[in-house]
């Protein structure tokens, strides 16, 4: 039955097809309009992150252009290595991956000991210690600049590796999601493991982290990101004639002594972003699943 | 007989021991953690209270002068402080408002079931990888009055944006709302995933439009997440540091001045005037700001929990 008789015979079947016909057509716009608006946010994110990749391509004179080239027609891919020998980011980028893979390691294992205590063992001022290692969050990084490097100063830890990464071994949001992960453990299995003679550090390791690994590959991620993207403090704890800058700071000193190529610059910024990107692409679930973890509930 | 008389002491005797290992075990296990946050949360926290109680030698070697709360009044009176106070809270309204209201929109956009939606959600959430450094490199060259992209939208670099007194601050407001933007996404997304489906369904049914059930039902559910939202997105504008020190720090223009928010003006003072008991009091200052917002928002929370069920 097509439009054309729906139109001359009336019938109730003919309006019910043509109902269903619109309302087909209705939710095909629909669904356009909303590709169409998707698309074009999507565009107008990435589009800084675009002009950088194409500026960070084009010869110095070509940045100047109106209106701006959008597409490099001959990628001078020197840039890319001019950045990295000048900008020393090879060491930049080794150092932020020694302190921030220190970290993460470190950030799991002290919240697995602690979480699992506070989910499984009891003791005298549980309650307490917990909410001890939670008060940790309240405290902002700033309120502790002043003495932090002072302590790491005093240690002779200024522009070493230890002064960059011990500082931050353990964290609160850590202790928090892995204890809940503990406490999302059955007791039977528990006690099934107790009556088969599992020891705590056996049971922790051979049953409750592998139990709880989802949530130790969010805090993984989250963890590097955090680590991986600090500023203020390796800005402060690194100086001198050999600095141990990281990667966010090399990008900082980059941007001062190329202040006349902005293609240098630019090239630097992606090399620094792509670590990132593929921590995205491959992680996305666990990352946003850690950093949603305090949103909902 | 005897073995009766004795057994229960023994059983009393091995029940405690094991419960003093267990306590033992329990102490050493949360140690590394709690010895790292003596160190360097606790002792820093507690011992910012007494630098601040101390008048900063105006060389670096001499001794600190005791002057009690006096140097609280004499700072937190300052212009300087109060113009720093100022700058922050305009920033913030600037970046935490839009930041919010776009994620929003961009959750709202991307929560119905479509194909391909992995890739919009990838890219929607992706700013939030970015670090401070890569984002304040891409915006400020593209700011940067050499680059033609400005120019070329009809935008005036002249005088360049990031020394203009007028539109420094609002040029790095937009940097951070970028920034932010990938987790305020990730944010509201997860809070209208958690929007139970039967309540839509049933004002649906009541005959709501989609507009009354997106504003009767959907953001009235979702008031605990905006308002954590908006609570993480505060901490993170108070937290901007990155982005004014690459690309204002550098010169002495008089945007600086204008630029001047709090955490920036703390790190200079320690660092530039090694004025470490002005910085001190400005730290807290900063804290019990951001305490107040978390009570704040903790109060909310409960008051939305009580309410709810």
């Amino acid at each position: 039955m097509d439009a054309e008789t729906s139109l001359t015979d009336p019938t109730p079947d003919a309006t019910l097809a043509r109902n269903a016909r619109r309302a087909r057509r209705r939710r095909r716009a629909r669904l356009t309009a909303n590709y169409a608006a998707l698309t074009a946010a999507a565009i107008v994110i990435l589009f800084p992150v675009y002009m950088a990749v194409v500026n960070s391509l084009l010869k110095e004179g070509q940045i100047a252009e109106q209106p701006p080239p959008l597409f490099p027609n001959h990628p001078q891919w020197h840039n890319y290595s001019t950045a990295w020998t000048s900008g020393h980011l090879s060491t930049y980028l080794a150092n932020s991956a020694v302190v921030s893979i220190t970290i993460v390691v470190a950030q799991i294992i002290t919240s697995i000991l602690a979480g699992y205590a506070f989910a499984f063992l009891r003791f005298p001022f549980r309650r307490t210690l917990f909410l001890v290692c939670l008060a940790t969050l309240m405290i902002p990084f700033e309120v502790t600049l002043i003495t932090n490097l002072n302590t790491v100063t005093s240690l002779g830890w200024f522009n070493s590796y230890a002064g960059l990464a011990v500082p931050f071994l353990a964290t609160g949001f850590g202790i928090f999601l892995l204890r809940q992960a503990f406490l999302a453990i059955p007791k039977d299995l528990e006690e099934a493991a107790r009556l088969d003679g599992y020891g705590h550090w056996r049971f922790m390791w051979r049953v409750a982290v592998p139990l709880a690994r989802p949530v130790v590959a969010a805090l993984a991620v989250f963890s590097f990101l955090a680590a991986w993207n600090q500023y203020l403090w390796p800005l402060v704890a690194t100086g001198g004639n050999t600095p141990l800058y990281t990667v966010q700071i090399g990008l900082k000193e980059l941007v001062g002594t190329q202040a006349d190529q902005l293609n240098v610059s630019l090239a630097g910024a992606v090399i620094a972003f792509v670590p990132l990107l593929i921590l995205l692409i491959v992680f996305q679930k666990q990352l946003v699943r850690s950093l949603t973890a305090g949103a909902v509930k | 007989m005897t073995t009766v008389e004795l057994s229960p002491p023994r059983l009393l005797h091995s029940r405690r021991s094991r419960l003093r290992r267990e306590a033992l075990l329990g102490y050493g296990l949360v140690l590394p953690a709690l010895a790292v946050f003596a160190v360097f949360s606790f002792y820093p926290f507690i011992r910012n209270f007494k630098v601040a109680l101390y008048q900063s030698p105006p060389v670096p070697g001499l001794p600190s002068r005791y002057v009690g709360l006096h140097q609280f009044g004499h700072v937190l009176s300052s212009s300087n402080f109060l113009e720093s106070l100022l700058t922050t809270v305009i920033f913030v309204a600037l970046v935490v408002p839009i930041s919010l209201l776009l994620g929003l929109v961009l959750a709202v956009a991307a929560q119905r079931k479509l194909a391909g939606l992995r890739i919009y959600r990838t890219i929607f959430s992706s700013t939030v990888v970015s670090s401070v450094a890569v984002a304040a490199v891409v915006f400020g060259t593209l700011m940067n009055p050499i680059v033609g992209l400005l120019p070329w939208l009809g935008i005036s670099t002249q005088p360049p944006l990031l020394e203009n007194t007028t539109w420094a601050l609002p040029a790095i407001a937009v940097m951070s709302i970028w920034q932010f933007l990938g987790l305020s996404f990730i944010i509201m997304s997860a809070g209208l995933q958690s929007v139970p489906e039967e309540v839509l369904e049933a004002s649906r049914i009541d005959g709501a439009t989609a507009w009354t059930r997106f504003w009767r039902v959907t953001i009235p559910l979702l008031s605990p997440t905006i308002f954590f939202a908006i609570v993480v997105g505060t901490i993170y504008a108070f937290q901007t540091f990155g982005q004014i020190d690459i690309l204002i720090g550098f010169s002495n223009d008089p945007a600086r001045l204008h630029t001047n928010v709090l955490i920036y003006n703390i790190v200079t003072t320690l660092q530039q005037e090694n004025n470490a008991g002005a910085a001190a009091v400005m730290s807290i200052a900063l804290f019990v700001l951001t305490l107040l917002l978390t009570l704040v928002q903790m109060r909310f929370l409960e008051k939305r929990v009580s309410y709810g069920r």
